[in-house]
Protein backbone atom coordinates (compact mmCIF):
# COMPACT_ATOMS: atom_id res chain seq x y z
CA UNK A 1 0.00 0.00 0.00
CA UNK A 2 1.40 3.30 -0.84
CA UNK A 3 1.06 6.20 0.55
CA UNK A 4 0.93 8.38 -2.39
CA UNK A 5 -1.20 7.57 -5.81
CA UNK A 6 -0.09 8.37 -9.22
CA UNK A 7 -2.71 10.09 -11.02
CA UNK A 8 -1.00 11.33 -13.92
CA UNK A 9 -1.20 14.79 -16.27
CA UNK A 10 -2.89 17.51 -15.05
CA UNK A 11 -5.59 18.09 -17.62
CA UNK A 12 -8.32 20.31 -17.72
CA UNK A 13 -11.89 18.65 -18.19
CA UNK A 14 -12.64 20.35 -21.82
CA UNK A 15 -15.90 22.39 -22.29
CA UNK A 16 -18.78 20.31 -22.96
CA UNK A 17 -21.14 22.57 -24.96
CA UNK A 18 -17.49 23.76 -27.62
CA UNK A 19 -18.72 22.46 -31.07
CA UNK A 20 -15.87 20.48 -31.07
CA UNK A 21 -16.20 18.96 -27.40
CA UNK A 22 -15.79 15.19 -28.66
CA UNK A 23 -12.69 15.92 -30.09
CA UNK A 24 -11.18 18.25 -27.18
CA UNK A 25 -12.32 15.42 -24.71
CA UNK A 26 -10.50 12.67 -26.73
CA UNK A 27 -7.11 14.85 -26.70
CA UNK A 28 -7.74 15.55 -22.96
CA UNK A 29 -8.34 11.54 -22.32
CA UNK A 30 -6.22 9.74 -24.17
CA UNK A 31 -3.28 11.96 -25.68
CA UNK A 32 -0.01 12.31 -23.34
CA UNK A 33 2.99 14.31 -23.70
CA UNK A 34 4.76 11.95 -22.64
CA UNK A 35 8.27 14.10 -22.07
CA UNK A 36 11.38 13.08 -21.11
CA UNK A 37 12.55 15.55 -18.72
CA UNK A 38 10.24 17.18 -16.33
CA UNK A 39 6.42 16.42 -15.43
CA UNK A 40 3.82 18.06 -14.28
CA UNK A 41 1.68 15.00 -12.68
CA UNK A 42 -1.34 14.96 -10.49
CA UNK A 43 -0.65 12.01 -6.82
CA UNK A 44 -3.32 11.90 -4.26
CA UNK A 45 -2.23 11.50 -0.55
CA UNK A 46 -4.54 8.50 -0.56
CA UNK A 47 -3.31 7.74 2.74
CA UNK A 48 -2.41 10.80 4.51
CA UNK A 49 -4.00 13.99 4.13
CA UNK A 50 -6.13 13.02 0.83
CA UNK A 51 -5.04 15.81 -0.65
CA UNK A 52 -4.08 16.54 -4.24
CA UNK A 53 -0.90 17.45 -5.01
CA UNK A 54 0.52 19.01 -8.43
CA UNK A 55 4.29 17.74 -8.67
CA UNK A 56 6.70 18.63 -10.98
CA UNK A 57 9.27 15.71 -11.30
CA UNK A 58 12.02 14.89 -13.77
CA UNK A 59 11.25 11.18 -15.45
CA UNK A 60 14.67 10.72 -16.45
CA UNK A 61 15.98 10.84 -12.63
CA UNK A 62 12.70 10.95 -10.72
CA UNK A 63 13.97 14.10 -8.98
CA UNK A 64 10.88 16.07 -7.15
CA UNK A 65 11.04 19.61 -8.82
CA UNK A 66 8.84 20.93 -6.65
CA UNK A 67 5.33 19.95 -5.37
CA UNK A 68 2.17 22.34 -4.38
CA UNK A 69 -1.76 21.60 -3.82
CA UNK A 70 -3.63 20.99 -6.71
CA UNK A 71 -7.15 23.15 -7.36
CA UNK A 72 -5.69 26.62 -6.52
CA UNK B 1 27.61 -19.08 -40.24
CA UNK B 2 27.23 -22.62 -39.34
CA UNK B 3 27.27 -24.70 -36.41
CA UNK B 4 28.54 -28.22 -35.97
CA UNK B 5 29.85 -30.29 -32.51
CA UNK B 6 33.37 -30.49 -34.30
CA UNK B 7 33.46 -26.45 -34.71
CA UNK B 8 31.84 -26.27 -31.01
CA UNK B 9 34.80 -27.99 -29.46
CA UNK B 10 37.66 -26.12 -31.96
CA UNK B 11 36.38 -23.02 -30.65
CA UNK B 12 36.08 -24.16 -26.97
CA UNK B 13 39.82 -25.39 -27.60
CA UNK B 14 40.34 -22.12 -28.74
CA UNK B 15 39.09 -19.52 -25.92
CA UNK B 16 35.47 -18.88 -27.47
CA UNK B 17 37.69 -16.02 -29.12
CA UNK B 18 37.49 -16.76 -32.94
CA UNK B 19 33.31 -17.22 -33.52
CA UNK B 20 32.52 -15.38 -36.71
CA UNK B 21 29.57 -12.63 -36.03
CA UNK B 22 26.43 -14.12 -37.20
CA UNK B 23 25.20 -10.42 -39.02
CA UNK B 24 27.07 -7.69 -40.55
CA UNK B 25 27.28 -4.65 -38.67
CA UNK B 26 26.64 -1.76 -41.26
CA UNK B 27 27.12 1.83 -42.17
CA UNK B 28 23.99 3.47 -43.68
CA UNK B 29 24.05 4.08 -47.60
CA UNK B 30 22.10 6.93 -48.71
CA UNK B 31 18.74 5.54 -49.41
CA UNK B 32 16.35 2.56 -48.59
CA UNK B 33 13.13 1.71 -49.70
CA UNK B 34 11.78 1.26 -45.93
CA UNK B 35 13.70 2.04 -42.79
CA UNK B 36 13.18 0.20 -40.01
CA UNK B 37 13.85 2.77 -36.72
CA UNK B 38 14.19 0.75 -33.43
CA UNK B 39 16.77 -2.57 -33.48
CA UNK B 40 14.54 -4.69 -30.83
CA UNK B 41 13.13 -7.79 -31.54
CA UNK B 42 9.65 -6.38 -33.35
CA UNK B 43 12.31 -4.10 -35.49
CA UNK B 44 14.17 -7.14 -36.31
CA UNK B 45 11.16 -9.38 -36.86
CA UNK B 46 9.54 -6.81 -38.87
CA UNK B 47 13.07 -6.79 -41.04
CA UNK B 48 13.41 -10.25 -41.18
CA UNK B 49 9.53 -10.99 -42.43
CA UNK B 50 9.67 -7.91 -44.68
CA UNK B 51 12.65 -9.41 -46.93
CA UNK B 52 11.35 -12.86 -46.13
CA UNK B 53 7.60 -12.60 -46.65
CA UNK B 54 7.20 -9.64 -48.94
CA UNK B 55 10.60 -9.55 -50.60
CA UNK B 56 11.45 -6.13 -49.78
CA UNK B 57 15.34 -6.78 -49.04
CA UNK B 58 16.54 -3.13 -49.90
CA UNK B 59 16.10 -2.18 -45.77
CA UNK B 60 17.77 -0.83 -43.05
CA UNK B 61 16.82 -1.34 -38.98
CA UNK B 62 18.30 1.91 -37.53
CA UNK B 63 19.14 1.13 -33.78
CA UNK B 64 19.83 4.30 -31.38
CA UNK B 65 22.50 1.58 -28.98
CA UNK B 66 22.97 -1.66 -29.57
CA UNK B 67 20.24 -4.26 -30.97
CA UNK B 68 18.46 -5.89 -28.17
CA UNK B 69 19.71 -3.08 -25.45
CA UNK B 70 16.17 -2.18 -24.80
CA UNK B 71 13.34 -4.49 -23.50
CA UNK B 72 13.93 -7.06 -25.77
CA UNK B 73 16.82 -7.78 -23.36
CA UNK B 74 14.48 -6.89 -20.35
CA UNK B 75 11.86 -8.78 -20.49
CA UNK B 76 11.28 -12.22 -18.37
CA UNK B 77 11.04 -14.05 -21.73
CA UNK B 78 7.63 -15.81 -21.33
CA UNK B 79 5.26 -16.59 -24.37
CA UNK B 80 1.93 -17.32 -24.10
CA UNK B 81 -1.58 -16.55 -25.79
CA UNK B 82 -3.79 -16.47 -23.03
CA UNK B 83 -6.03 -13.67 -23.84
CA UNK B 84 -9.77 -12.12 -23.70
CA UNK B 85 -10.79 -10.18 -26.27
CA UNK B 86 -10.99 -10.48 -30.11
CA UNK B 87 -8.82 -7.90 -31.28
CA UNK B 88 -5.92 -9.47 -28.96
CA UNK B 89 -6.24 -13.30 -29.09
CA UNK B 90 -6.17 -14.15 -32.55
CA UNK B 91 -2.89 -11.67 -32.89
CA UNK B 92 -1.81 -13.77 -29.69
CA UNK B 93 -2.25 -16.98 -31.21
CA UNK B 94 -0.48 -15.90 -34.60
CA UNK B 95 2.16 -15.33 -32.69
CA UNK B 96 2.03 -18.24 -30.39
CA UNK B 97 2.18 -20.41 -33.71
CA UNK B 98 5.15 -18.41 -35.27
CA UNK B 99 6.89 -19.31 -32.00
CA UNK B 100 6.65 -22.93 -32.27
CA UNK B 101 8.12 -22.91 -35.50
CA UNK B 102 10.88 -20.28 -35.22
CA UNK B 103 13.86 -22.05 -34.67
CA UNK B 104 13.19 -23.81 -38.18
CA UNK B 105 12.47 -21.13 -39.66
CA UNK B 106 15.09 -19.35 -38.36
CA UNK B 107 17.75 -22.62 -37.77
CA UNK B 108 18.60 -20.75 -35.19
CA UNK B 109 18.20 -22.02 -31.36
CA UNK B 110 16.27 -19.62 -29.80
CA UNK B 111 15.61 -22.09 -26.84
CA UNK B 112 11.57 -22.15 -27.11
CA UNK B 113 10.37 -24.47 -24.16
CA UNK B 114 6.95 -24.94 -24.18
CA UNK B 115 6.48 -25.72 -20.66
CA UNK B 116 3.21 -24.15 -19.80
CA UNK B 117 1.78 -21.34 -18.56
CA UNK B 118 -0.53 -21.80 -15.52
CA UNK B 119 -2.65 -19.14 -14.18
CA UNK B 120 -3.79 -20.30 -10.55
CA UNK B 121 -6.73 -18.73 -9.01
CA UNK B 122 -8.38 -18.16 -5.55
CA UNK B 123 -12.04 -17.86 -5.95
CA UNK B 124 -15.86 -18.71 -7.38
CA UNK B 125 -15.46 -16.01 -9.10
CA UNK B 126 -12.33 -15.76 -10.09
CA UNK B 127 -12.82 -19.50 -11.50
CA UNK B 128 -15.83 -18.34 -14.11
CA UNK B 129 -13.55 -15.33 -14.81
CA UNK B 130 -10.71 -17.87 -15.93
CA UNK B 131 -13.17 -20.36 -17.81
CA UNK B 132 -14.34 -17.58 -19.58
CA UNK B 133 -10.90 -16.83 -20.90
CA UNK B 134 -10.58 -20.19 -21.60
CA UNK B 135 -13.02 -20.62 -23.83
CA UNK B 136 -12.53 -17.22 -25.62
CA UNK B 137 -9.35 -18.65 -26.24
CA UNK B 138 -10.12 -21.95 -27.65
CA UNK B 139 -12.50 -20.00 -30.12
CA UNK B 140 -9.75 -18.38 -31.49
CA UNK B 141 -7.54 -21.68 -31.99
CA UNK B 142 -5.48 -21.92 -29.00
CA UNK B 143 -5.54 -24.31 -25.96
CA UNK B 144 -6.74 -23.73 -22.49
CA UNK B 145 -7.29 -26.34 -19.79
CA UNK B 146 -8.83 -25.57 -16.52
CA UNK B 147 -7.17 -27.45 -13.41
CA UNK B 148 -8.94 -27.95 -10.43
CA UNK B 149 -6.65 -27.45 -6.69
CA UNK B 150 -5.84 -31.56 -7.07
CA UNK B 151 -4.21 -31.07 -10.53
CA UNK B 152 -2.84 -28.31 -9.75
CA UNK B 153 -1.15 -29.66 -6.64
CA UNK B 154 0.42 -32.63 -8.70
CA UNK B 155 1.89 -30.17 -10.91
CA UNK B 156 3.14 -27.77 -8.28
CA UNK B 157 2.70 -29.27 -4.75
CA UNK B 158 4.98 -26.59 -2.80
CA UNK B 159 2.26 -23.83 -3.34
CA UNK B 160 0.48 -21.85 -0.62
CA UNK B 161 -2.62 -23.97 -0.95
CA UNK B 162 -4.42 -23.25 2.25
CA UNK B 163 -3.10 -20.20 2.93
CA UNK B 164 -6.07 -18.42 4.91
CA UNK B 165 -6.58 -15.02 2.60
CA UNK B 166 -5.98 -16.73 -0.82
CA UNK B 167 -6.68 -20.16 -0.88
CA UNK B 168 -5.50 -21.99 -4.26
CA UNK B 169 -8.95 -23.60 -6.12
CA UNK B 170 -7.40 -23.91 -9.18
CA UNK B 171 -5.85 -22.68 -12.54
CA UNK B 172 -6.21 -22.07 -16.11
CA UNK B 173 -3.28 -23.59 -17.96
CA UNK B 174 -1.79 -23.21 -21.38
CA UNK B 175 0.50 -25.77 -22.39
CA UNK B 176 1.72 -24.66 -25.34
CA UNK B 177 2.88 -21.42 -23.67
CA UNK B 178 6.01 -21.06 -22.12
CA UNK B 179 9.53 -19.21 -22.23
CA UNK B 180 12.00 -18.60 -24.76
CA UNK B 181 15.77 -17.12 -24.72
CA UNK B 182 15.19 -13.80 -25.60
CA UNK B 183 18.77 -12.78 -26.80
CA UNK B 184 18.71 -15.46 -29.10
CA UNK B 185 15.30 -14.40 -30.63
CA UNK B 186 16.83 -10.59 -30.90
CA UNK B 187 20.33 -12.65 -32.69
CA UNK B 188 17.78 -14.83 -34.70
CA UNK B 189 16.24 -12.31 -36.50
CA UNK B 190 19.46 -10.21 -37.13
CA UNK B 191 20.63 -12.90 -39.02
CA UNK B 192 18.38 -14.12 -40.48
CA UNK B 193 17.49 -10.15 -41.82
CA UNK B 194 21.19 -9.90 -42.42
CA UNK B 195 20.91 -13.25 -44.30
CA UNK B 196 18.65 -11.36 -46.79
CA UNK B 197 20.79 -7.97 -47.30
CA UNK B 198 19.38 -6.07 -44.37
CA UNK B 199 21.52 -3.37 -43.17
CA UNK B 200 21.72 -3.06 -39.51
CA UNK B 201 23.00 0.02 -38.59
CA UNK B 202 23.84 0.51 -34.38
CA UNK B 203 24.46 3.40 -32.76
CA UNK B 204 22.30 5.36 -35.02
CA UNK B 205 19.80 7.60 -33.51
CA UNK B 206 17.29 9.41 -34.98
CA UNK B 207 17.65 13.48 -34.56
CA UNK B 208 15.03 14.69 -37.20
CA UNK B 209 12.33 13.45 -39.84
CA UNK B 210 12.61 14.67 -43.80
CA UNK B 211 9.25 15.91 -44.96
CA UNK B 212 7.90 16.71 -48.00
CA UNK B 213 4.71 18.11 -47.01
CA UNK B 214 2.72 15.67 -45.28
CA UNK B 215 5.05 12.78 -46.75
CA UNK B 216 8.42 11.30 -45.05
CA UNK B 217 11.07 10.79 -47.31
CA UNK B 218 13.91 10.41 -44.83
CA UNK B 219 15.82 10.67 -41.62
CA UNK B 220 19.00 12.78 -40.19
CA UNK B 221 20.09 10.68 -38.07
CA UNK B 222 23.91 11.22 -35.73
CA UNK B 223 25.13 8.90 -38.79
CA UNK B 224 24.44 11.17 -41.42
CA UNK B 225 20.72 11.41 -43.97
CA UNK B 226 19.18 8.43 -45.23
CA UNK B 227 16.71 8.87 -47.67
CA UNK B 228 13.73 6.15 -47.84
CA UNK B 229 10.21 5.68 -49.26
CA UNK B 230 8.78 3.86 -46.00
CA UNK B 231 9.52 4.62 -42.34
CA UNK B 232 8.44 1.71 -39.28
CA UNK B 233 8.82 3.26 -36.14
CA UNK B 234 9.25 0.25 -33.37
CA UNK B 235 10.63 2.11 -30.58
CA UNK B 236 8.44 1.10 -27.82
CA UNK B 237 9.55 2.62 -24.47
CA UNK B 238 10.41 5.61 -26.34
CA UNK B 239 7.31 5.81 -28.94
CA UNK B 240 6.24 9.52 -27.87
CA UNK B 241 9.79 10.88 -27.91
CA UNK B 242 10.43 9.73 -31.24
CA UNK B 243 6.63 10.65 -32.63
CA UNK B 244 7.21 13.98 -30.78
CA UNK B 245 10.44 14.99 -33.64
CA UNK B 246 6.83 15.27 -35.84
CA UNK B 247 4.65 17.05 -33.49
CA UNK B 248 2.56 14.02 -33.07
CA UNK B 249 0.94 12.85 -29.82
CA UNK B 250 0.53 9.45 -28.83
CA UNK B 251 -2.43 8.18 -26.74
CA UNK B 252 0.52 6.13 -24.56
CA UNK B 253 2.85 7.03 -21.13
CA UNK B 254 6.23 5.37 -20.87
CA UNK B 255 6.40 3.34 -17.41
CA UNK B 256 8.88 1.16 -16.10
CA UNK B 257 8.55 -2.52 -15.64
CA UNK B 258 11.22 -4.47 -12.98
CA UNK B 259 12.57 -7.98 -13.13
CA UNK B 260 14.51 -9.86 -11.14
CA UNK B 261 16.89 -13.00 -11.04
CA UNK B 262 16.90 -15.10 -7.84
CA UNK B 263 20.48 -16.95 -7.11
CA UNK B 264 20.16 -20.33 -8.49
CA UNK B 265 18.43 -23.37 -7.28
CA UNK B 266 17.76 -26.97 -8.54
CA UNK B 267 14.95 -27.48 -10.44
CA UNK B 268 11.91 -26.57 -8.88
CA UNK B 269 9.17 -24.85 -10.71
CA UNK B 270 8.60 -26.98 -13.94
CA UNK B 271 6.18 -24.23 -15.60
CA UNK B 272 5.48 -20.53 -15.76
CA UNK B 273 2.99 -19.81 -12.96
CA UNK B 274 1.22 -16.75 -11.73
CA UNK B 275 -0.44 -15.36 -8.82
CA UNK B 276 -4.22 -15.04 -9.17
CA UNK B 277 -4.51 -12.44 -6.29
CA UNK B 278 -1.85 -10.21 -6.96
CA UNK B 279 0.61 -9.53 -9.84
CA UNK B 280 3.51 -11.58 -9.45
CA UNK B 281 4.92 -14.33 -12.52
CA UNK B 282 7.65 -16.99 -12.23
CA UNK B 283 9.53 -18.90 -14.00
CA UNK B 284 13.05 -20.99 -13.39
CA UNK B 285 15.69 -20.57 -16.21
CA UNK B 286 17.94 -23.28 -17.27
CA UNK B 287 20.80 -21.79 -15.29
CA UNK B 288 18.08 -22.35 -12.09
CA UNK B 289 17.79 -18.78 -11.05
CA UNK B 290 13.89 -17.75 -10.41
CA UNK B 291 13.26 -15.02 -13.40
CA UNK B 292 10.02 -12.92 -11.96
CA UNK B 293 8.15 -9.83 -11.98
CA UNK B 294 4.74 -8.07 -11.24
CA UNK B 295 3.08 -4.67 -11.64
CA UNK B 296 4.66 -1.77 -13.08
CA UNK B 297 6.16 1.30 -10.90
CA UNK B 298 2.91 3.41 -11.86
CA UNK B 299 4.50 6.63 -12.59
CA UNK B 300 5.89 8.21 -16.03
CA UNK B 301 9.41 7.58 -16.20
CA UNK B 302 12.20 7.19 -18.64
CA UNK B 303 15.11 5.86 -15.54
CA UNK B 304 15.26 2.42 -17.05
CA UNK B 305 15.67 2.08 -12.86
CA UNK B 306 12.72 1.06 -10.57
CA UNK B 307 12.00 1.54 -7.09
CA UNK B 308 11.91 -0.49 -3.69
CA UNK B 309 8.02 -0.77 -3.47
CA UNK B 310 7.71 -2.43 -6.02
CA UNK B 311 10.77 -5.10 -5.09
CA UNK B 312 8.44 -5.37 -1.54
CA UNK B 313 5.08 -5.76 -3.57
CA UNK B 314 6.28 -8.82 -6.04
CA UNK B 315 8.05 -10.43 -3.37
CA UNK B 316 5.06 -10.27 -1.36
CA UNK B 317 3.26 -11.57 -3.88
CA UNK B 318 5.89 -14.77 -4.24
CA UNK B 319 5.74 -15.34 -1.00
CA UNK B 320 1.99 -15.49 -0.68
CA UNK B 321 2.17 -17.86 -3.95
CA UNK B 322 4.95 -20.02 -2.77
CA UNK B 323 6.35 -19.15 0.55
CA UNK B 324 9.21 -22.01 -0.61
CA UNK B 325 11.25 -19.41 -1.95
CA UNK B 326 11.02 -17.04 1.04
CA UNK B 327 14.91 -17.81 2.06
CA UNK B 328 16.31 -17.29 -1.84
CA UNK B 329 18.29 -14.34 -2.35
CA UNK B 330 17.63 -11.61 -4.76
CA UNK B 331 20.42 -11.52 -7.35
CA UNK B 332 19.52 -8.73 -9.77
CA UNK B 333 16.74 -6.31 -10.53
CA UNK B 334 16.86 -4.25 -13.30
CA UNK B 335 13.48 -2.18 -14.81
CA UNK B 336 12.75 -1.22 -18.70
CA UNK B 337 10.82 1.62 -20.32
CA UNK B 338 7.60 0.33 -21.92
CA UNK B 339 4.86 1.84 -23.74
CA UNK B 340 1.65 1.83 -21.25
CA UNK B 341 -1.01 2.87 -23.81
CA UNK B 342 -4.41 3.99 -22.54
CA UNK B 343 -6.55 0.91 -23.04
CA UNK B 344 -3.34 -1.63 -22.18
CA UNK B 345 -3.52 -3.02 -25.83
CA UNK B 346 -0.72 -2.13 -28.77
CA UNK B 347 -0.86 -0.07 -31.95
CA UNK B 348 0.06 -1.43 -35.60
CA UNK B 349 -1.04 0.96 -37.89
CA UNK B 350 -0.71 3.83 -40.38
CA UNK B 351 0.00 8.05 -38.90
CA UNK B 352 -0.95 10.73 -40.59
CA UNK B 353 2.05 11.00 -42.21
CA UNK B 354 1.78 9.40 -45.23
CA UNK B 355 5.01 6.71 -45.65
CA UNK B 356 5.05 6.74 -41.93
CA UNK B 357 3.59 3.41 -39.79
CA UNK B 358 3.49 2.56 -36.07
CA UNK B 359 4.11 -0.27 -33.93
CA UNK B 360 3.94 1.30 -30.35
CA UNK B 361 2.32 0.68 -27.15
CA UNK B 362 3.50 -2.94 -26.29
CA UNK B 363 2.52 -2.02 -22.18
CA UNK B 364 4.29 -4.88 -20.26
CA UNK B 365 3.80 -7.86 -23.14
CA UNK B 366 5.59 -7.03 -26.55
CA UNK B 367 7.87 -9.96 -26.28
CA UNK B 368 5.48 -12.62 -25.99
CA UNK B 369 4.07 -10.49 -29.10
CA UNK B 370 7.54 -10.23 -31.34
CA UNK B 371 7.12 -12.72 -34.03
CA UNK B 372 3.48 -11.89 -35.12
CA UNK B 373 4.57 -8.22 -34.27
CA UNK B 374 6.86 -8.18 -36.62
CA UNK B 375 5.22 -10.27 -39.26
CA UNK B 376 1.94 -7.53 -39.02
CA UNK B 377 3.98 -4.67 -39.11
CA UNK B 378 5.83 -6.36 -42.35
CA UNK B 379 2.46 -6.85 -43.90
CA UNK B 380 1.26 -3.62 -43.04
CA UNK B 381 4.29 -1.44 -44.81
CA UNK B 382 5.16 -3.99 -47.44
CA UNK B 383 1.12 -3.97 -49.03
CA UNK B 384 -0.45 -0.76 -46.94
CA UNK B 385 -3.01 -2.98 -45.26
CA UNK B 386 -3.41 -4.09 -41.93
CA UNK B 387 -2.95 -8.24 -41.42
CA UNK B 388 -6.52 -9.75 -40.15
CA UNK B 389 -5.12 -10.32 -37.03
CA UNK B 390 -3.76 -7.05 -36.22
CA UNK B 391 -6.50 -4.76 -37.53
CA UNK B 392 -8.20 -3.63 -34.30
CA UNK B 393 -4.70 -2.22 -33.12
CA UNK B 394 -5.49 0.99 -34.55
CA UNK B 395 -4.33 4.09 -33.91
CA UNK B 396 -7.67 5.89 -34.49
CA UNK B 397 -9.76 3.86 -32.03
CA UNK B 398 -9.30 5.70 -28.82
CA UNK B 399 -11.25 8.58 -31.11
CA UNK B 400 -13.66 6.25 -32.58
CA UNK B 401 -14.32 4.26 -28.88
CA UNK B 402 -13.50 0.66 -30.58
CA UNK B 403 -10.75 0.29 -27.59
CA UNK B 404 -9.30 -2.82 -26.84
CA UNK B 405 -9.16 -2.79 -22.66
CA UNK B 406 -8.73 -6.43 -21.60
CA UNK B 407 -8.87 -5.46 -17.61
CA UNK B 408 -11.57 -2.81 -17.81
CA UNK B 409 -9.50 -0.22 -16.32
CA UNK B 410 -9.97 2.85 -18.81
CA UNK B 411 -7.50 5.70 -19.95
CA UNK B 412 -5.38 5.16 -16.62
CA UNK B 413 -2.09 3.49 -18.03
CA UNK B 414 -0.70 2.70 -14.58
CA UNK B 415 -3.51 0.23 -13.89
CA UNK B 416 -3.51 -1.67 -17.24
Amino acid sequence: MSEFVYYGDPVQRPDPVAADAPRRFYEAVYLRDNPAGPHEELWYHANGCRGWLRVSRDTRTHDVLGASFAGK
Amino acid sequence: MRYSLLALARQAFRGNRHWQPVWRDTEPRPSYDVVIVGGGGHGLATAYYLAKQHGVRNVAVVEKGWIGSGNAGRNTTIIRSNYLLPGNEPFYERSMKLWEGLEQDLNYNAMVSQRGVLNVYHSDAQRDAFARRGNAMRLAGADAEMLDAEAVRRMLPFLDFDNARFPIKGGLLQRRGGTARHDAVVWGYARGASDRGVDIIQNCEVTRFLRDGSRIVGLNTTKGTIRCGKVGLAVAGSSSRVAKLLGLKLPIESHLLQAFVSEAIKPLIPCVVTFGAGHFYVSQSDKGGLVFGGDIDGYNSYAQRGNLPVVEDVCEGGMALMPAIGRLRLLRSWAGLVDMSMDGSPIIDRTPFNGLYLNAGWCYGGFKATPASGWCFAHLLAQDQPDPVASAFRLDRFETGHLIDEKGQGAQPNLH
